[in-house]
């Protein structure tokens, strides 16, 4: 192990953290009227609805895979008696199949944006930045999946990612970086990992933040808001408010 | 603690609205409450398309183009099987699985493509033969562009049939509304958000921006917490909640709150030429609004928004609105209501489109113009109660058309208020003319003379305070005023970043940093910074943008040192 794989495996994701938690925090305190996604829809939708969902469900699917492949211990999966073969194939041809949506859905996205002039002219710098950076992401996380597929089908045994990225991921979280777990992974997941932690930096200063409010809270509430121009002072009513109209 | 009205119903959640009448049959089309609104509200970038308040020709078809066509727009309110009200665009979870690519959202051009001039080229166009020309240029793209289409295209039914023959309305009426010349009718109608009592956009927030002022009513998106989802635009099925393309937040009609909050009336209402706006506060019963929305035949919305309205001549409903919390400056201005009489007392204002299922708050008092106007070509004396009554149902054009705008079809209603209309102007020419008072008419409609002549006075005559009864205690007393400090950029102290005065640049541009608050407590100093008679603000520091060269304002010049040497610093003493 090299000076390279402490800084990068070791200190890099504290650092990262570190910019996207507090990057968050920042931006929710002092810039929540920018928090938006500032939506394009209004200029041109027809290219919008299919790309757009095409990209955000293949993303959620893409988001899932990671959380599985990254959070749960090999040893678990194979306790509850999960083959490693038939949980190989089912995360190879989701992420296939999910990877390919996210790809193509963002590659339309870009390119009604170039073309649709009122879409190119609302897009800032930092979008261009943002975009460059995610389709690397993407580019690069499906590469893996690509590469591990054609190990296999020529018989050949692909990285598993579950005894090194895998192990490294969980390690950060109880500040013990396994170092070497990480070191022990090939060139494509290294640099799908280091591209992954360029956008969480990003991600906090581009529109991106919208993913943090997703309106899950709207299955919960009732329909009509009701709300008090002061909320300090017009709770006077002594009958409590019930959810729905009353 | 259960409190009964006069009829000995019991009377739930009372709840105070701040509501609003428009006269159709004084509405000249001049637009100047669109106008003097868009300077207000909306003269900002992102919103070039947006109008707050527009000003329709009917029949027509309206702004954005065929918005009243809920089959294919969804907005409002469907009452499903079980009597349930779901928001016709779908539920909570059909929204948040179209909520990457909403398909039932306007694109801009069904509203219009703003524009610009290229102004420039009248300056610097070489010499040449030819006029140089300003051509029309897209605030959207920035590309040259041909118009095609505006807010107002059709107005006073220009282009004819074509045009107007694409009003969803007349479509569903069919062959019975004509655009021939001389079979055509028409009439104005400014539109305003409705402020429901049961509005679909605020369902359709998934964020919970959009919310339901508790005080007054008035319905407002948080710029804080609108994330730009798009669904409240498919929401209200009027088309008044808009999204502003430079910010990606809604924004919508606020019924100008920052004012309505001081007593002052809306800017579109202050500035309405034809004085025909009203504005007052209605008191409700918020626990009969889900029942009211959800009847089950349609034509039965009206009387029941009318039955969720509480009456504040009555003991009970005082009494239940003081248990509520309402101020007693609000109930008596309940009392005073033009809103609420011309509604509820009198029955000549309807309210738009109640189909909807939002029981929308702005009324309307149907034109009875068209109607005299047809009388008279034929010939008739266009003001006889007799011809007048006759020829409103024998007319039923554009009555029809009328209750489709107003009574989801039920003609009755519509009827029943033109005839009022139709008695107080017969009743009222008999009065100017000194012919001997006839009280059959009065009698003819259900009313008496004496109610004609108030109903007379109310839409004819009546003056600013009759028509514009607004209460201002919302927290902020008499005893309030002129002592709240003015308040300024939150970044505006002493080392601060703020560049200084209100409305400072925010330090990273335009669209950061948080809204600037629009208060009673702002506009009150305001008001005393502007009509004061001594300077305000600080000692230290004079704003000279606002000084009105009145006196010597402390701190203009630095102190005097008692041997005469100016103080090196201010403030010194």
């Amino acid at each position: 192990m090299t000076w390279l794989d402490y800084a990068l495996w070791g200190v890099l994701p504290y650092l990262v953290l570190l910019v996207l938690v507090g990057g968050t925090v920042w931006r929710y305190r002092y810039d929540r009227f920018g928090w938006t996604t500032r939506s394009s829809q209004l200029y041109e939708s027809r290219l919008l609805r299919i790309a757009s969902p095409m990209f955000h469900f293949g993303l959620l699917v893409v988001i899932v895979g990671h959380v599985i492949g990254l959070l749960i211990p090999k040893s678990w999966t194979e306790a509850v008696g999960i083959p490693e073969s038939a949980y190989h194939l089912t995360a190879l041809s989701l992420g296939i199949v999910a990877g390919v949506c996210t790809l193509g859905g963002i590659a339309l996205l870009i390119w009604r944006r170039r073309t649709t002039g009122p879409v190119f002219s609302a897009t800032t710098v930092n979008d261009k930045i943002m975009y460059l950076v995610l389709t690397m992401a993407i580019v690069a996380g499906l590469a893996t999946t690509l590469l591990s597929a054609g190990a296999d089908l020529t018989g050949g045994h692909g990285h598993d990612y579950r005894e090194t990225v895998s192990v490294w991921f969980r390690s950060i979280w109880i500040l013990q970086p396994d170092v070497a777990a990480m070191a022990a992974s090939t060139f494509a997941f290294k640099l799908h990992v280091v591209i992954g932690l360029a956008l969480f930096t990003l991600l906090p200063f581009t529109r991106l933040v919208h993913a943090f409010t997703a309106p899950v809270g709207y299955l919960f509430r009732p329909y009509v808001v009701y709300r008090a121009r002061d909320p300090r002072s017009t709770t006077r009513t002594s009958r409590p408010i019930r959810r729905g109209w009353g | 603690m259960e409190i009964r009205d006069g009829a000995g119903r019991p009377i739930g959640r009372v709840m105070a609205q701040v509501a609003m009448v428009m006269n159709l049959d004084k509405c000249i089309g001049c637009h100047t409450c669109s106008v003097t609104c868009k300077q207000a509200w909306t003269n900002r970038s992102g919103v070039e398309y947006v109008w707050f308040n527009n000003v329709e020709t009917r029949p027509g078809q309206g702004y954005p183009r065929q918005y009243e066509d809920q089959e294919r727009w969804r907005g409002g309110w469907r009452r499903t099987g079980s009597g349930r009200l779901v928001p016709r665009a779908g539920g909570r979870l059909h929204k948040l699985a179209t909520i990457f690519a909403n398909p039932l959202m306007p694109s801009i051009q069904d509203y219009y493509e703003p524009w610009t001039y290229d102004y420039e080229n009248l300056i610097v166009a070489p010499l040449g033969d030819d006029m140089p020309v300003a051509r029309p240029r897209s605030l959207i793209s920035g590309e040259p562009m041909n118009i095609e289409w505006s807010a107002n295209w059709d107005d006073n039914l220009g282009g004819g049939p074509e045009v107007a023959g694409g009003d969803p309305l007349a479509r569903r009426l069919g062959e019975k509304v004509r655009f021939s010349f001389e079979e055509s009718f028409m009439f104005y109608l400014p539109r305003i958000c409705e402020h429901c009592l049961n509005p679909s956009c605020v369902a359709s927030c998934p964020s919970g921006a959009l919310y339901k002022r508790s005080e007054d009513g008035i319905v407002l998106v948080d710029q804080d917490r609108c994330r730009g989802w798009r669904m409240c635009v498919t929401g209200c099925p009027y088309k008044k909640v808009y999204f502003n393309h430079k910010t990606g937040k809604a924004e919508k009609c606020t019924l100008c709150y920052p004012r309505v909050e001081v007593g002052l009336p809306t800017v579109c209402s202050e500035t309405c030429v034809g004085r025909l706006r009203y504005l007052g506060v209605v008191l409700y019963d918020a626990e009969r609004v889900g029942q009211a929305a959800a009847v089950a035949d349609e034509r039965d919305l009206y009387p029941a928004q009318l039955d969720v309205m509480l009456d504040p001549e009555d003991e009970g409903v005082r009494a239940a609105a003081r248990r509520d919390g309402i101020a007693e400056r609000w109930v008596e201005s309940a009392r005073r209501s033009p809103v609420y009489t011309l509604a509820a007392r009198y029955r000549v204002a309807l309210p738009l489109h109640p189909e909807y299922r939002t029981l929308p708050m702005v009324w309307y008092v149907p034109p009875l113009s068209p109607v005299v106007d047809a009388l008279v070509e034929t010939g008739h004396d266009g003001e006889a109660a007799g011809n007048l009554f006759g020829a409103i149902e024998a007319l039923r054009i554009p009555v029809e058309y009328l209750a489709e705008l107003f009574t989801a079809g039920d003609v009755e209603p519509v009827v029943g208020a033109l005839r009022r209309l139709a008695a107080m102007r017969s009743h009222m020419r008999r009065v100017n003319l000194g012919e001997p008072v006839d009280e059959g008419i009065a009698e003819a409609v259900g009313m008496r003379t004496a109610e004609i002549e108030a109903m007379y006075r109310l839409l004819a005559v009546a003056k600013y305070d009759e028509r514009y009864v607004i209460p201002t205690a919302y927290g902020v007393d008499e005893a309030d005023r002129g002592v709240i400090e003015e308040v300024g950029c939150s970044l505006d102290f002493e080392g601060g970043p703020g560049t200084g005065g209100m409305g400072g640049a925010a330090p990273w541009g335009e669209a950061s940093g948080r809204a600037r608050p629009a208060t009673v407590e702002n506009f009150h100093a305001l008001r005393v910074r502007q009509s004061g008679e001594k300077p305000s603000g600080s000692a230290k520091r004079v704003n000279l943008l606002n000084w009105d060269g009145r006196g010597r304002p402390e701190g203009l010049f630095p102190k005097k040192r008692k041997d005469g040497a100016e103080a090196a610093e201010e403030g010194t003493e």
